[in-house]
């Protein structure tokens, strides 16, 4: 599904250079969960933004279902991040004075989808995040936990292949966080390929896989599982 | 994002900060209500001024005078040789003299100007001075005398237009007289005799009597009562009675007529072949061009204010939609993370900006043409209730619409510095922004 071969990043220059990513290699196969692990710096966010391809990285190559990203166009990359991939951030980055539905239904709204079938779609999405009633709610007036299951459904309503999750549960506390992520792992039940990144081993340990992340660099421990980490 | 939700979304958003969006709209109104209004004072007195020229429609006739060489000669040459036979006015004035001199046509400059190739006939233009007019024992009243009547052809009430070979003595009389003469209507003064006092040299009155051929309504040009050539002719006779013998009779002026199937290029021809002579011609419609002339150059004028208040209102537009970037870094952020184009984006923006401006020049050309048509109401009721027909300001759909396209443009533009800011946002920088 998402292939990255030595891929490197940096930002900055000269004194300021900062390498974010010294050569890491990861494959991500079509229906597993992935969890990325590190801490602040460790470069986990980057290596997310570059394999939903919201960056390029400065050397590597990075595959899509086996096509070079370096040769796909931006209407193509555009396309890909539109239909093939779903977006759950830590701040959810909801616009606050528009309704549920609108924040929901914003993925088909870029792809130039119809009205009629955006607004079925929505709610599909919503109802099965059970937020169905609180489709005309303004985002604002939402808790933390309605905020990252509006934000899911978002993710949700395009159908995409992968869904990206950047520390999904960090702004919520134990008891919801231990909600959304059992939405998550549920959607991974049903075929969507999930990649989190995270500094909660707890929440690594749930995925199929983790590639832990120190300093720019993979460093290999041995895959945890639920049963281990418990 | 297909063009309707583009629409619909930059509509929305430009709701989102609505006292940013109201203080945007009003600068903008400013600079429309103003454009609008000059434009319709434009229009209002260029249609006013055309209808004139049309109810004039006198193309078959030329006002001739010297040509005013010297003055132009003495900027660069100094004064003028003396020339003994060249005819000044001005004598007449206390203390003028060649001064004041202003170049005459003598009798000689008539035959002249009779013997031109396309000139059917001359008249020189006499100034006749009456005292009164009466009609049947109503009382006398003062009688002022439109001294270009035979040069136009005025918009009548009733009857007909003066002609040049009538063997009786005829009057056309305006609106206004009809009245206090003791006329009904327009229709009944036609055809009725009336009775002018002209004082001789001496200052013995005499009378003539003439036929009202016609009423006029009042008009820019002259508002005085037309004589037919043959009353004129008669009532110098009257007034130049007793005079003493001078050096020959002088004229400011002569109006020539001549075929009124002339095209434009015959008429210069005419024009061209008269300033070899030394005199000037000039048809009705280049009078009034130069006032036109005039009259746009002020308009100009106020359009470039207009102009300039609404280059300020789209330095506004800029700040506002500078400040919604600003604001909106994360949304615009998440949209391209989500796959939208950097180029639906710049749209989106743009959109806003055309927008706002379409809100500021919709608003102010809906109260400019409200307000204006109103004060326009009023003053031709009042202020300008003596020329007939001249609303101050005429509103045309297509300058109005001219008017807003203008503005959508001026906001469009004053758009794209926002919008390409927010079309080249990194998304990553974008979602990091705090």
């Amino acid at each position: 599904m998402l292939q990255a071969q030595d891929i490197r990043k940096s930002y900055g220059r000269g004194a300021a250079r900062f390498d974010a990513l010294k050569g890491v290699s990861l494959t991500v196969h079509a229906g597993e969960s992935v969890a990325i692990v590190g801490k602040s710096g460790s470069g986990k966010s980057t290596l997310m933004h570059l394999l939903a391809l919201l960056d390029s990285p400065d050397e590597g190559v990075l595959l899509v279902e086996g096509s070079n990203a370096a040769d796909l166009k931006p209407k193509e990359i555009n396309r890909l991040r539109n239909e093939d991939f779903g977006f759950v951030f830590q701040q959810f980055f909801l616009t606050p004075n528009a309704s549920v539905l609108d924040n929901v239904v914003l993925p088909l709204k870029i792809a130039g989808v119809p009205p009629r079938e955006r607004r079925e779609r929505g709610m599909a999405a919503l109802a099965q995040l059970e937020l169905a009633d609180k489709a005309k709610s303004k985002a604002v007036n939402l808790s933390g936990g309605q905020k990252q299951r509006v934000v899911i459904a978002r993710a949700l309503v395009g159908s995409p292949k992968v869904i990206f999750a950047d520390e999904p549960t960090g702004n919520l506390d134990t008891v919801t966080g231990g909600l959304v992520e059992d939405i998550l792992f549920d959607l991974n039940k049903r075929g969507i390929t999930l990649v989190i990144v995270t500094h909660d081993v707890e929440l690594a340990a749930r995925c199929d896989r983790q590639i832990f992340l120190r300093d720019g660099l993979e460093e290999h421990r041995p895959t945890i599982t639920t049963g281990s980490a418990s | 994002m297909n063009f309707v939700d583009v629409l619909r979304t930059a509509v929305a958003n430009s709701f989102r900060s609505k006292l940013r969006t109201t203080l945007t709209v009003v600068a903008i109104f400013i600079g429309a209500f103003t454009l609008t209004i000059t434009s319709a004072i434009g229009t209002g007195i260029s249609s006013y001024i055309d209808t004139q020229i049309a109810s004039i429609g006198a193309s078959d006739v030329l006002q001739i005078s010297k040509a005013p060489e010297d003055q132009g000669a003495a900027a660069d040459n100094g004064p003028a040789e003396y020339d003994p036979n060249a005819a000044t006015s001005g004598g007449g004035f206390p203390g003028g003299g060649a001064g004041l001199s202003f170049a005459m046509l003598t009798d000689k400059d008539v035959d002249t100007i009779a013997g031109t190739a396309g000139i059917l006939d001359v008249n020189p233009v006499v100034s006749v001075s009456p005292s009164y007019i009466e009609y049947g024992g109503n009382g006398k009243y003062e009688l002022s005398v439109n001294a270009t009547s035979a040069v136009t052809k005025p918009d009548l009430a009733a009857g007909v237009q003066l002609s040049s070979d009538a063997d009786t003595n005829q009057i056309l009389l305006p609106t206004s007289y009809l009245e206090n003469l003791g006329f009904g209507d327009a229709e009944s003064a036609v055809g009725e005799t009336v009775t002018i006092g002209i004082p001789d040299y001496q200052a013995k009155m005499h009378e003539v009597e003439a036929t009202v051929v016609g009423v006029q309504n009042e008009s820019l040009f002259g508002s005085g009562a037309g004589l037919g050539q043959r009353l004129t002719d008669a009532l110098v006779a009257v007034q130049d009675t007793g005079k003493p013998a001078g050096p020959g009779r002088t004229y400011f002026a002569a109006t020539a007529h001549i075929d009124s199937n002339a095209s434009q290029e015959q008429i210069d021809a005419i024009k061209a072949d008269l300033a070899a002579d030394g005199y000037r011609g000039q048809t009705v419609s280049d009078q009034i061009g130069t006032i036109e002339t005039v009259i746009s150059g002020i308009v100009g004028v106020l359009n470039a204010f207009a102009v300039i208040a609404l280059i300020a209102a789209g330095f506004g537009i800029i700040n506002t939609l500078l400040m919604s970037v600003q604001e909106r870094t994360r949304e615009i952020g998440l949209m391209k993370a989500m796959g939208m184009s950097g180029g639906k984006i710049y749209a989106l923006f743009s959109a806003e900006a055309v927008f706002i401006g379409f809100l500021g020049s919709a608003i102010g050309a809906l109260v400019a043409i409200g307000v204006g048509s109103l004060i326009s109401g009023a003053l031709a009721s009042t202020l300008l209730a003596d020329l007939e027909g001249l609303q101050i300001m005429q509103f045309a759909p297509g300058p109005v619409a001219l008017i807003i396209g203008v503005v959508m443009l001026i906001a469009f533009l004053a758009g794209t510095l926002p919008a390409r800011r927010a079309a080249r946002q990194n998304p990553i920088d974008a979602l990091r922004y705090e």
